[in-house]
């Protein structure tokens, strides 16, 4: 009986994950808002199911009474989470919370079958992380005057880089993280969002060629940093957020061509100066090769994605735990692996509804700070989501970045909430404005 | 705050850039199906992949069978049960078909996702998944002969060596036997005898893969081929005079036995296995040909192959002295190679120069006979023209109609082919060679012998290809 129930749970799982992110899309159809508040209705049905599917068979499997505790926690904090999003700003974006939401109920999914200590750390994090970040719309709505702020953002965020690279704590041959007070965090992942107000902020000023050089030399000094800190992925965030926000602020494509030369060059300077990004290349071109060493994580990551196939192997059923670090930068081949690709399908078609949303906020801001800010986050956020699963899939070389929501680390986790509190604050501040109108 | 109103560009590069990262999404995601449909079923077959060895829980093992159907390898399930692997055929197909139970080899190891997946009737797996029950795993159909290997096998009898016999227009292995075997029903009994340091047998060595021997007289084709490509015009004047030893300088070359082959042209020395005149033409080979050549025919270079083998090695470079020049050249020196590689060589040259890549798995059928999947013949490579390869089989025809392969001259069929006579130690006898194929005129089947300490060629290994020959002949076709 029990396998009965696991069973078929694991196919109605893909199959609500599938409703749910055809929902996301259908939403971008919707003429009127009622219509659009039906459907995101809708996807709290699904996803509060397949949540509940999902710890039956946790329980089941495991056998531990925790899990139900865990479960009850999760379902209280949803709740709350959407309740007060929606009692104190009317104008949130709703389907944008409840991709947020979906993506936490995979990581709750996927983490406790990973460990249910880290699972637990994490829970915390994320109630954490959503009480401050609650406040954040609030913020962006009421201090307009957040466009003066340019050289702290630019200088602040910098100093912070460069301190992590000088003195932070060494994981896996990078620089990326720093120590206070016996709690280590990535402070990358905050520098994003000041990095992006920084850009918003110079290019709302003026967008003459002066500005540009300016700002140009500030976003390549984060950068150098980063690549000197040997953090890759999150100097590619920053490398292409830059390049297409000064393309957008200035509507010129030469920008674009000049910096995709300038960024080809970069990276076969970088290729030859630096050995792990040597390293890093040979194990995507060829894993095979040197299976025991440099190859051994990405096909490990094969071996799950490729075993699990379309329908997955169910959960406690693969050997995600074979795979280094499977949940943090490997979450993505941990989810196909057990709950299946299709499921993984959905989970990245979920963070290009996300994206997608931001940019449709993107262009409806009237203020160019606004929009180049909302537009900055959707690109990094877009980035961070492509650098993650095309490297754990041999898409693309692994760069090391995680999966927002869904991986493990508090800093991914609060950086995440804060990307999207932002733009939910500006949403909120648009509906506003029309409704002021 | 003041409003500097953003031009509709600004709103039109958005979506631009929103198409662009979209289109980049759905890009990544077709690479993301097409590993999961397509490239998986190859990649997790993996012995790093431990994944697989938990299917075992889900799924009973599949059958392993010849091209006729008949069991290799099948999984008795006891009234407790528990599993037992065997091996109707003790350790006639054991390097081959492999074993399971320590480790994985052969096409145990090969075929191991095949038969550890079921792809019955899609209600009842449903049914026994839900129900908890295993479900039976594919059969894996293989191209090996039964027949043909169990000859193969008698004919070597007791002694050590390797017999390969493949079909040169497709690739199909028909036969692979490697001797002294074990009996991979009692592996389990055996294994720490025949794992220990005093065994020197080295009976789990799958000799026609992992062997590597020196090539002897048969690496004589090497050499021929890199002689024609050098004197393409005029290779047919060649002509040396044999006294039966070959002196250079401080150095002398003798042939087998002593025999003195008079005056001879290339086709006569081929024939004869004449050394001295190799000798000859190999102190005046090019060198950087020769690494070129040697490079293109898969010395030193992964084979296309699944099984587990050794790369055959061709180690002279540029300051090579002349004695290891007329070494190399008659198949002595550093070079070494494997029975299977030179029986690729051999088909390539009875397939009009391409090499079809050796393959052993035919198709895969589910346990009520349905075909899961078919694997069809791909070349694995042109490792010659076809004019040199139609050159080589004549010079190769030679050596059975007037040389030393006259244990395979019969008017049933016609032969080409090469023997060698390999020393390998001094006071110990030649490891004994012959790969050929018949018929001469259009290939069927390409068969390479080695047997260790057989002494000649020509004695020793070519009555055993000659008994696969006349098995294969015999046949109605």
């Amino acid at each position: 009986m029990v396998n009965v129930i696991i069973e078929i749970s694991r196919y109605l799982m893909i199959l609500l994950i599938a409703v749910y992110t055809w929902l996301g899309f259908r939403w971008f159809r919707c003429q009127e808002e009622w219509q659009q508040n039906r459907t995101c209705l809708r996807q709290n049905a699904a996803m509060l199911i397949l949540h509940f599917l999902a710890y039956v068979i946790l329980y089941l499997k495991s056998e531990d009474e925790r899990m139900v505790l865990f479960y009850i926690a999760q379902v209280v904090f949803f709740l709350v989470y959407i309740g007060l999003y929606r009692l104190f700003y009317p104008y949130v974006s709703r389907i944008l919370v409840n991709h947020v939401c979906m993506l936490l109920t995979v990581g709750f999914i996927i983490l406790p079958r990973l460990s249910f200590d880290k699972a637990v750390r994490q829970f915390v994090i994320i109630v954490i992380s959503a009480l401050v970040t609650w406040v954040l719309p609030f913020v962006v709505k009421r201090f307009w005057q957040l466009a003066d702020f340019t050289w702290l953002y630019g200088g602040a965020g910098l100093a912070i880089l460069i301190v992590v690279w000088l003195i932070g704590n060494n994981s896996y041959g990078a620089q990326l993280s720093l120590s206070i007070g016996g709690i280590s965090f990535q402070p990358s992942e905050f520098v994003k969002i000041t990095y992006v107000f920084f850009l918003a902020a110079m290019f709302y000023s003026s967008t003459n060629f002066k500005t540009v050089a300016v700002t140009t030399a500030v976003a390549a000094a984060h950068v150098l940093v980063l690549v000197f800190s040997k953090d890759l992925g999150s100097a590619l965030i920053f490398f292409l957020t830059y390049l297409t926000v000064l393309f957008v602020a200035t509507s010129n494509p030469l920008y674009l061509v000049f910096g995709a030369a300038a960024g080809c060059a970069a990276s076969c300077l970088a290729y030859r100066m630096f050995t792990h990004v040597q390293t890093r290349v040979a194990a995507w071109l060829d894993p095979w090769s040197d299976i025991d060493n440099r190859g051994y994580q990405i096909t490990q990551s094969l071996f799950a994605i490729g075993t699990g196939g379309w329908f997955g192997m169910g959960l406690y059923q693969g050997m995600p735990y074979k795979i280094p670090v499977v949940e943090k930068d490997f979450i993505f081949a941990a989810v196909s692996e057990e709950l299946g690709g299709l499921f993984a399908v959905c989970v990245v078609l979920i963070c290009l509804g996300c994206f997608l949303q931001f940019m449709l906020i993107a262009s409806d801001m009237q203020a160019l700070f606004y929009k180049l800010i909302a537009f900055g986050l959707g690109m990094e956020y877009a980035v961070q989501v492509f650098l993650t699963v095309g490297g754990v899939t041999r898409f693309i070389p692994s760069t090391g970045v995680t999966l927002p929501f869904i991986s493990y680390g508090g800093s991914s986790i609060l950086g995440s909430f804060i990307l999207f509190g932002v733009i939910q604050g500006l949403c909120i501040l648009k509906k506003e404005d029309e409704e002021e109108e | 705050m003041k409003k500097r109103a953003p031009g509709t560009g600004s709103n039109r590069n958005i979506r631009g850039m929103a198409y662009v990262v979209t289109a980049l999404f759905v890009c990544m995601l077709a690479g993301f199906g097409y590993f999961l449909q397509v490239e998986s079923k190859t990649v997790i077959n993996n012995s790093y992949n431990a994944r697989l060895d938990s299917f075992s829980d889900r799924i009973v093992r599949g059958e392993i069978r010849s091209s006729d159907g008949t069991v290799l390898a099948r999984t008795d399930i006891a009234e407790d049960g528990t599993e037992t692997r065997v091996y109707p055929y003790g350790s006639l197909f054991a390097h081959v078909v492999g074993y399971s139970d320590h480790g994985k080899t052969g096409l145990e190891s090969l075929a191991n996702f095949y038969l550890l997946s079921s792809n019955g009737n899609l209600l009842e797996r449903t049914l026994n998944e839900l129900a908890d029950v295993k479900n039976i795993g594919d059969n894996v159909v293989t191209t090996l002969d039964v027949e043909l290997q169990q000859i193969a096998s008698d004919s070597l009898g007791d002694r050590k060596g390797a017999v390969v016999a493949m079909e040169p227009d497709t690739g199909k292995i028909l036969a692979m036997v490697s001797r002294p075997g074990y009996d991979p029903n009692t592996l389990g009994e055996d294994w720490d005898s025949l794992i220990s340091g005093d065994n020197t047998e080295a009976q789990l060595l799958n000799r026609a893969t992992q062997g590597v021997y020196p090539p002897g007289s048969t690496f004589k084709i090497v050499t021929a081929l890199e002689y024609i490509r050098e004197h393409a015009d005029d290779w047919q004047d060649f002509v040396f005079e044999c006294d039966g030893s070959f002196e250079y300088e401080a150095y002398s070359i003798s042939c087998y036995h002593g025999n003195a082959h008079g005056r001879q042209t290339l086709k006569a020395a081929f024939a004869n296995s004449c050394n001295g005149a190799f000798a000859q033409i190999g102190l005046g080979l090019d060198l950087e040909g020769m690494r070129e050549l040697t490079s293109s025919l898969l010395f030193n270079a992964d084979l296309p192959l699944a099984l587990a083998y050794s790369k055959s090695s061709f180690a002279m470079g540029d300051g090579a002295t002349e004695w290891e020049r007329l070494q190399t050249a008659i198949g002595q020196g550093s070079t070494q190679m494997t029975p299977i590689h030179n029986c690729m060589i051999t088909s390539a040259i009875a397939n009009g120069g391409v090499l079809m890549k050796p393959y052993l798995v035919d198709r895969v059928e589910t346990a009520a006979g349905e075909e899961v999947e078919k694997f069809l013949p791909s070349s694995g490579g042109t490792l010659m023209t076809s004019f040199e390869a139609e050159i080589l089989s004549g010079l190769m025809r030679g050596v059975v109609t007037e040389g030393t392969g006259s244990a395979v001259r019969t008017d049933a069929y016609s032969v080409a082919g090469k023997t060698g006579s390999a020393e390998f130690e001094t006071g110990k006898e030649t490891h004994a060679w012959f790969t050929g194929f018949a018929p001469a005129e259009d290939p069927q089947i390409a068969v390479t012998v080695i047997v260790e300490e057989g002494g000649s060629g020509g004695q020793t290994a070519a009555p055993v290809a000659r008994a696969v020959f006349d098995a294969w002949f015999a046949r109605e076709r």
